[in-house]
């Protein structure tokens, strides 16, 4: 797991404008090739004008964002799928729930009804227009991915914050704290993730919390040695050791200095793990352990259910699957794409 | 070099004594406790006092655990609800099925993932690095059951080209040596067998290699670029070395670390999909099993095999880091 620094010197890309210019013209006097040299002394010691002068990590990131075809593909598609979550009730023609057209659908005899003008993508097994249910469903699969990368987030920032904070400046003491958390953390990180997941949701029974918990928990380990891991490499620099010298009390130093520094990789790996809880609450529902309520249109669920009908009626499997690629693909593309932007060494 | 080793082995004593405590709590939080757990629902009163009894849960807790830690080192893991059988002894009847299997799975990312990220990274920017990135991105956001389920349905049901169930074809004569299909044919000379292992091995293989190949061209496709950058490459081509000799001895050897390092923690994801797979082309392996388990809340076998599980990854990433400080000596130094 790379725990790249993101505050690499941001003007390390920014080309001295016009240099070797005044070399390159011969005929001019001693006078004013020397003036020449002054300007340009004064140019460089002066605040730049050069696009990405005198701009923050962020900006600068950010500017780099705006021209990445990733990343413009991977915001559209989650802009997309996070805003027909939101206006799902709205968007959505029918009910997600109600069995409008049962009397149409007979999956033993293998009788699906396919994309037509009232149902846009057809019904499903008991009769529900597919169309909702997959609007709906969006509103599930963006819950469970939000709030369990929130668990993840959350409890990992915690650990995680609480072991770099010590391990840079707490001493001797804070080694050991450090040694503990990162033990514990070590021991996460030696149970694979799904499985994890499994045998939490086997254990606690199945439900939506469950899946959110199960997914989150599994990524605690991942946030917390990255923040953990970013935050001991701010702890080295020139900024820490000045506020340490001001007196700055070691809290507020943490708080205030080496963790918002430390915070871009954490948001990245934030980005990425949407994608990846949407893929495991599919795989969790997949195992029978998601929400049990069948009505409660979910992606994860929906495919799930669908496998049944592969055969018969591929379609069923195909929107919720498709649907959960893309929706996947999007967080992954801004996800990679915004690390690229904040790690000069990935970047060309 | 010795010393790097015994250090790093006593560094797996506090991981695997903190997860056995993780699964005593989990244990211990059972819904409605272990004797609900573990005893079917129509037990009466005095079966569960009794189980509360014979498994000591009137005790301290710390004598709990200390049993509990004296009977995993001895190897008891307690009993499958579902089959009534020891829990290690279903654990190593299963294995050697998900080992061939998982086997399989990086067997195909390894010789397609390192040559495609390799050439992918050679020709940065071009339709070969494009179709590698973006297939591999692909691949990581496809949910591993719903790409066994196409595989099965396509080429197993439809087309008919691979088996869609089980690890051999129902019927077939075989000498039973020590559980490894492929290698007991090989050993006894029985090739139909190793032919009809390996026909159904391919699709879940294929499955299961979906992640471990994507990450696998990920990783080789950076790691390489890396390496390209380098001084001691322009180096040994300003030098004048043949091309061969720069990519194999400088690029490729030096690009390779960390790939090696990808691989062993991409096991434990291999387990995880083994779950999946398993149970969609009804492979009688430990993957299946975990996902019966779950499904009959088989409390022992759950945490029985997270632990031999998480052991497993433990030591198999134990060993890729013995064998990256052989590479590396710098590792050895830290």
């Amino acid at each position: 797991m790379p725990t790249t620094p993101n505050a690499q010197n941001p003007a390390e890309d920014a080309q001295d404008p016009g240099a070797g210019a005044p070399e390159g013209s011969g005929g001019t006097s001693l006078l004013t090739r020397k003036a020449d040299r002054i300007d340009r002394l004064a140019e460089l010691m002066g605040p730049r004008d050069d696009g990405s002068g005198g701009a923050g990590i962020w900006l600068t990131a950010f500017r780099r964002l705006r021209r990445s075809p990733m990343a413009i593909s991977g915001a559209v598609v989650v802009a997309l799928f996070v805003l027909v979550a939101l206006f799902a009730p709205l968007i959505a023609p029918y009910s997600a729930t109600a069995q409008t057209w049962g009397g149409e659908v007979f999956p033993n005899q293998n009788i699906f009804v396919g994309p037509r003008a009232e149902n846009w993508l057809g019904l499903d097994n008991l009769g529900r227009d597919q169309f909702s249910r997959m609007v709906i469903g969006a509103r599930q699969t963006l819950l469970v991915g939000v709030v369990a990368t929130l668990v993840g987030f959350g409890a990992g920032a915690l650990l995680g914050g609480t072991a770099g904070a010590a391990a840079t400046l707490g001493g001797r003491w804070g080694a050991l704290i450090d040694n503990v958390i990162m033990r514990v953390i070590d021991m996460m990180l030696a149970l694979p993730t799904l499985l994890l997941a499994v045998t939490v949701a086997a254990l606690v029974g199945p439900s939506l919390t469950t899946v959110m918990l199960a997914v989150g928990i599994a990524q605690v380990p991942i946030f917390a040695r990255l923040l953990r891991g970013a935050m001991i490499s701010q702890g080295n620099r020139d900024y820490v050791v000045a506020a340490r010298a001001l007196g700055v009390r070691r809290h507020k130093i943490a708080l205030t200095h080496i963790l918002p520094n430390s915070l871009g990789p954490v948001i990245v790996q934030s980005t990425l793990t949407l994608a990846t809880a949407i893929i495991d609450a599919a795989a969790l529902s997949y195992l029978g352990l998601g929400n049990p309520d069948p009505s409660f249109p979910e992606w994860g669920t929906m495919l799930a259910d669908a496998q049944r009908f592969l055969s018969s009626a591929p379609q069923l499997a195909v929107y919720p699957a498709l649907a959960i690629i893309v929706t996947a693909l999007g967080f992954t593309l801004l996800g990679e794409a915004m690390r690229e932007a904040l790690d000069p060494k990935l970047r060309k | 070099m010795l010393r790097f080793i015994v250090r790093r082995t006593l560094q797996l004593i506090p991981t695997l004594g903190g997860l056995s405590i993780l699964l005593f709590i989990w244990l211990q939080r059972l819904p409605g406790g272990p004797e609900y757990a573990l005893l079917p629902d129509d037990a009466t009163e005095e079966q569960r006092a009794q189980l509360r009894r014979s498994l000591g849960l009137e005790e301290p807790l710390t004598v709990q655990y200390v049993r509990f830690l004296r009977n995993i080192l001895q190897g008891d893991l307690g009993t499958s609800l579902q089959t009534g059988r020891p829990v290690v002894e279903e654990f190593f009847t299963r294995f050697p099925a998900t080992f061939e299997l998982a086997l399989t799975a990086i067997l195909i990312a390894v010789t397609v993932g390192i040559p495609l990220g390799y050439l992918a990274a050679r020709r940065r920017g071009g339709v070969l690095d494009f179709a590698a990135v973006g297939g591999s991105l692909i691949g990581i956001c496809t949910p591993v059951f719903f790409l066994a389920f196409l595989l099965k349905v396509v080429f197993a049901e439809r087309l008919g080209v691979f088996p869609s169930a089980f690890r051999l074809s129902p019927g077939l004569n075989r000498t039973d040596l020590s559980g490894f299909v492929v290698l007991d044919g090989l050993r006894t000379g029985e090739l139909d067998v190793v032919w009809d292992a390996l026909m159904h091995l391919a699709l879940p293989g294929l499955a299961l290699a979906s992640i471990p190949l994507a990450v696998i061209v990920r990783m080789t496709r950076a790691s390489v670029l890396e390496v390209l950058d380098e001084d001691y490459v322009r180096t040994a081509n300003a030098k004048g070395l043949q091309r061969r000799t720069v990519r194999g001895r400088h690029v490729l050897r030096n690009a390779m670390l960390p790939v090696v390092t990808a691989i062993g923690l991409l096991t434990g994801s291999l387990f995880a999909g083994a779950v999946l797979t398993e149970s969609v082309f009804a492979f009688p392996g430990v993957g299946s099993f975990v996902y019966a388990a779950t499904q009959t809340r088989d409390y022992p076998v759950l945490t029985g095999f997270i632990l031999l599980i998480a052991t497993m990854y433990v030591l198999i990433n134990l060993l890729v880091d013995i064998s990256y400080s052989l590479l590396d000596p710098r590792v050895r130094a830290q």
